[in-house]
């Protein structure tokens, strides 16, 4: 650590938090970010449940029935693995570790915020769950722990996703949950959330939103990353156990931003780690096509929260665009914009390209399949190679710490289809073949 | 109300009208900018205050209207795909300033945040406007449109809802000026073959907090339901109903028949009710 990054470090927290720690900030603002700007009918919703939440962080018996929850179901601690041969693809010398989620129950980090959430609902008295899912690794979570938690459990997913994710929908299927097609706007994740809301409107008095991001209205920023934190307080602990030293820096990917909230939060007092997210770049933000919030964003309020989010000249939503569904959102959540804006974490664009050849990279060099939204981590994780011999200032190997939020078996499709193995759209081909 | 002196334009309507030879509640009619088309929406507001709505609701169309429900989800998308903009609303406000009825105007949050809430404010007044319903805002998130309502002499109406505490009735209250818009039941905007029975008892409710004026939004579609609404609140606020008589049209012309002949049987309703003495 360089004394004066340090410094600045505690300078910074100082002026922002009268000395407070970054990893304990609770909601409902972040800087200028967050707050709940949703209608009134939810208000009560959202207090009962912020009630609920700290009722049972008060309560060894919740965080005791989580932490077995996580033990004997979810798999926890997830692994950490030292990857050389990816890491000679990142820099010489440059040591790259992966935090292994895609190795718990459902094959992402998500089960970690679902668990904790259908656990409150079973203390709330609520019978009833509603989710959104983009590429669908949120809803097959949250039909699982329905599942196993006994809840009524419906699922909303944009027609064009259902699409896209059939393998999901029939997974979600498998598990008893209800998929709702959503066949309004982009027909995509932020329509999905749409319709979940409206439905929550109606139904509040039986239902919990299971919302699946650190975006949203107070308390879900600030509740889904305390869910998460598991990620970077098992990660510190296992790095130090392996290397004796924090990381010089951690990379994730963000969408709405909950894997790499989980992990930052545990090296946010740390100034000497660097932190770094990376949005969906799509074919380059100059195009127009991505989902690169703060590159092309501005604030603004979507969903409930102030945060960056892409939008037109009058303010309502872009289309947003990624090879990634689980990137593909317009908005992010508030903490990362307040990090953003207070310098403590760096946010770039990874391109579709960058992404999917980093996905092919860690296949051929570990023989770790990545889903395609954790592969832009890694892409950003060659990208910082460039810069990491500059990190060491004692001799030491820089240390890099990549988040990899999920396994790629829900992307086996697009990716065969991406580097040319398999046609397009087999299913047509073949019957076009029947018919020959 | 709000303590501020500022003169509410909807308010004296509601006022003139319950202070009337025949006391009744006011007719709130609901249309997008935009739809059919910018000049279409302006013909169809006036058209609605001829057959007899009181007070205009003109919606700006969001990419994301999270309190709406299926009919007026398609009017906006359809609104928004022809390309309409924030400052056409502007526009359709002026143009049926003098129509008769004060024109508030709907609007989801981020489009106002967009253009700059005083900013917004300001242009808003200077086109006639009398003030914002507003959704997805609630008092506790909207500080500076407190301040740029009272400076620029323009109604704040927010939403309380079934589920609404005491409390949040009262804060809520406190900070409207015009009427305070009490949703029927707990859901989104939509025609319903009932009015919410918990409508009545939030009116109750909500008087009860201090409001001087509330009407009743969410489900209220047909004359008798209009009829039944107005015999307890200040406001009857329609909204799917008279959209889908544009909706269903063939044609701007026949849509304009139409909306007339929604909003004539609408205000029947709301003159025929029978007032329960407050």
């Amino acid at each position: 650590m360089t004394a004066g990054r340090a410094q600045e470090g505690r300078r910074l927290r100082d002026v922002l938090l009268g000395g407070g720690p970054l990893a304990t900030h609770q909601g409902p603002y972040f800087g200028e970010f967050g707050g709940r700007f949703v209608p009134e009918a939810l208000i009560a919703a959202l207090d009962e449940l912020e009630t609920a939440y700290h009722k049972a962080l008060a309560d060894p018996a919740f965080s005791d029935e989580l932490e077995r929850l996580h033990r004997t179901y979810t798999g926890r601690p997830s692994p950490l693995t030292e990857v050389p041969r990816f890491a000679r693809h990142v820099g010489d010398g440059v040591r790259v570790f992966l935090k292994r989620e895609d190795l718990n129950h459902t094959g992402s980090h998500k089960i970690n915020n679902v668990l904790g959430q259908a656990l409150l609902v079973k203390r709330m008295g609520k019978k009833r769950v509603i989710a959104e899912t983009g590429a669908g690794q949120h809803g097959v979570a949250t039909a699982t722990a329905a599942a196993l938690l006994d809840l009524d459990c419906t699922i909303y997913m944009g027609e064009e996703d259902t699409q896209r994710q059939a393998l999901n929908v029939a997974r979600m299927q498998l598990l008893g949950a209800t998929v709702v097609p959503v066949a309004i706007g982009s027909r995509t994740l932020k329509d999905a959330i749409n319709e979940a809301l409206r439905d929550w409107v109606a139904n509040v008095d039986t239902t919990h939103y299971l919302l699946g991001t650190v975006t949203g209205p107070h308390p879900f920023p600030e509740m889904v990353r305390d869910f998460h934190k598991v990620i970077g307080d098992e990660a510190r602990a296992q790095l130090l156990d392996e290397t004796g030293r924090l990381p010089d820096a951690v990379a994730a990917c963000v969408g709405g931003g909950s894997n790499a909230m989980g992990i930052f939060n545990a090296f946010l007092d740390d100034p000497d780690v660097r932190l770094f997210g990376f949005e969906a770049g799509g074919s380059g933000v100059d195009s127009g096509r991505h989902a690169a919030r703060f590159s092309g964003g501005s604030p603004g309020v979507l969903q409930g929260t102030r945060s960056y989010l892409l939008q037109d000249e009058d303010g309502q939503t872009l289309p947003s665009h990624s090879v990634s569904a689980g990137l593909d959102y317009p908005s992010v959540g508030p903490e990362h914009a307040w990090l953003h804006d207070i310098g403590r974490a760096q946010y770039r664009p990874v391109t579709d390209d960058e992404a999917m050849d980093a996905f092919r990279v860690l296949c051929r060099t570990e023989g770790i399949i990545p889903a395609i939204e954790s592969a832009h981590a890694l892409a950003g994780a060659i990208q910082l190679g460039r810069e990491a011999a500059a990190w060491s200032t004692d001799g030491h190997e820089p240390v890099l710490l990549v988040n990899l939020s999920g396994r790629g078996d829900k992307d086996v499709a697009t990716a065969a289809a991406w580097f040319g193995l398999i046609e397009d759209e087999p299913v047509v081909k073949a019957d076009e073949g029947e018919q020959l | 109300m709000s303590t501020t002196q500022v003169r509410s334009r909807t308010g004296e309507r509601l006022e003139a009208l319950a202070a009337g030879e025949s006391p009744r509640a006011a007719l709130v009619g609901y249309l997008p900018v935009g739809f059919p088309s910018v000049p279409g929406s302006a013909r169809a507001a006036r058209t609605m205050v001829e057959a007899g709505v009181d007070v205009v609701e003109l919606g700006m169309p969001y990419s994301d209207p999270v309190m709406d429900g299926p009919v007026i989800q398609r009017a906006v998308d359809r609104a928004l795909a022809q390309g309409t903009r924030v400052r056409d609303t502007l526009r359709v406000v002026e143009e049926i300033a003098d129509a008769g009825a004060p024109v508030l105007v709907m609007t989801y949050w981020n489009l106002v945040l967009r253009y700059g809430v005083d900013a917004y404010a300001r242009d808003l007044a200077a086109a006639g406007g009398a003030g914002l319903i507003t959704p997805d805002l609630v008092p506790d998130e909207a500080g500076q449109w407190l301040a740029a309502a009272d400076e620029h002499a323009l109604d704040r109406v927010f939403l309380v809802a079934p589920s609404s505490t005491p409390e949040r009735l009262a804060s809520t209250v406190g900070a409207s000026r015009g009427f305070v818009y009490a949703a029927s039941t707990m859901g989104v905007t939509g025609e319903r073959a009932t009015v919410g029975d918990r409508a009545e008892q939030l009116v109750a409710d909500t008087r009860a907090a201090g409001a001087e004026r509330v009407c009743v939004g969410l489900g209220v579609s047909r004359p008798e339901q209009a009829a039944q609404v107005a015999a307890y609140a200040d406001g009857v606020i329609v909204g799917s109903a008279l959209v889908r008589a544009l909706l269903d049209a063939p044609d701007e012309s026949a849509g304009l028949d139409a909306l007339a002949a929604t909003a004539a049987g609408l205000a029947d309703g709301v003159r025929s009710a029978q007032r329960v003495p407050r």
